[in-house]
């Protein structure tokens, strides 16, 4: 059952994003070049999937199990941390410079070529390094 | 052409499906740079066809079938239209894969997951990177005209 709802959420997930085109880094470069000839339709995007996400949200705000029975994981931190900011930065300029993010890396993957393959191995070395550093308590900031 | 943004809210609304199926079965948040970041702690612990690893299966094949399809009079197509310098994607790559573990999420995790849930962090992220990211394509764009 679990992997059942894993290969569905993914499969939606890689439907959506291609339907979207959200797989075309033009579109999503377009969408942050709000100074020259922008295009909307991420907009539309993110609307659409906040609006079921949304209700989600309420159904599962009195609950502690879900139907399957796991419990609810959820991060319940309110602080500000340097990490969030600065990693937030640091994607930021990894999106726009190449206008891919991580689900849309995979979803592409099929069709985006050995550079495609590239990116995502970057971004699994960045992400290993990075919890490589946490676990070693390098990274304080 | 005129009907592009009615993809993105289709395609939006399946990502937000997905979204809350996941949240309401698996009681997480679906974050792709999270997921994926499972995925590597995952490997070596033998945990042959994990919830992971279907996930991530489902993500790439279902846009592996419908690039076979042919949308007819639509702009859906399989194209990435990546740079094809490959100093720019290790470099792209690097920042995004230590920027979303840095910062706990990408744009389905604090952007669709933290935002409907109206977590100030992930707010406060979202705007963060989606600053970082149009100042990059303006630099890349307007300034110096590479893009």
């Amino acid at each position: 059952m679990h992997r059942l709802v894993s290969l569905i959420t993914g499969s939606l997930f890689g439907t959506g994003l291609y339907l979207s085109q959200m797989t075309d880094t033009f579109k999503v470069q377009g969408w942050l070049n709000i100074f020259g000839d922008w295009d909307p339709t991420l907009t539309f995007v993110m609307g659409g999937a906040i609006i079921p996400m949304f209700f989600a949200w309420k159904v599962v705000k009195h609950q502690n199990k879900t139907v399957l029975g796991k419990n609810i994981e959820l991060s319940s931190r309110k602080n500000i941390e340097s990490s969030l900011i600065i990693g937030s930065i640091l994607f930021g300029l990894g999106w726009g410079l190449a206008g891919l993010c991580p689900g849309p890396a995979i979803a592409s993957l099929s069709f985006g070529g050995v550079n495609g393959f590239i990116f995502l191995l970057s971004m699994l070395v960045g992400i290993w390094l990075v919890s490589k550093l946490e676990s070693h308590k390098y990274l304080e900031i | 052409m005129a009907l592009e943004w009615i993809y993105g809210l289709i395609g939006g609304l399946l990502i937000g499906t997905a979204g809350a199926l996941y949240l309401l079965l698996f009681g997480k948040v679906m974050g792709a740079s999270g997921i994926l970041s499972n995925f590597l702690t995952e490997t070596g612990k033998k945990q042959f066809l994990s919830n992971t690893t279907i996930f991530l299966f489902g993500l790439f094949f279902a846009p592996l079938i419908l690039s076979k399809v042919d949308f007819i009079s639509t702009s859906i197509s399989p194209q990435t239209n990546l740079t094809k310098n490959v100093l720019v994607i290790i470099l792209a790559g690097l920042a995004v894969g230590v920027g979303t573990k840095m910062a706990g999420g990408c744009t389905s995790g604090h952007g669709v997951c933290g935002i409907s849930r109206l977590s100030f962090r992930s707010i406060l992220a979202t705007i963060i990177f989606v600053l970082a990211g149009i100042l990059t394509v303006s630099i890349l764009k307007h300034w110096l005209e590479i893009i």
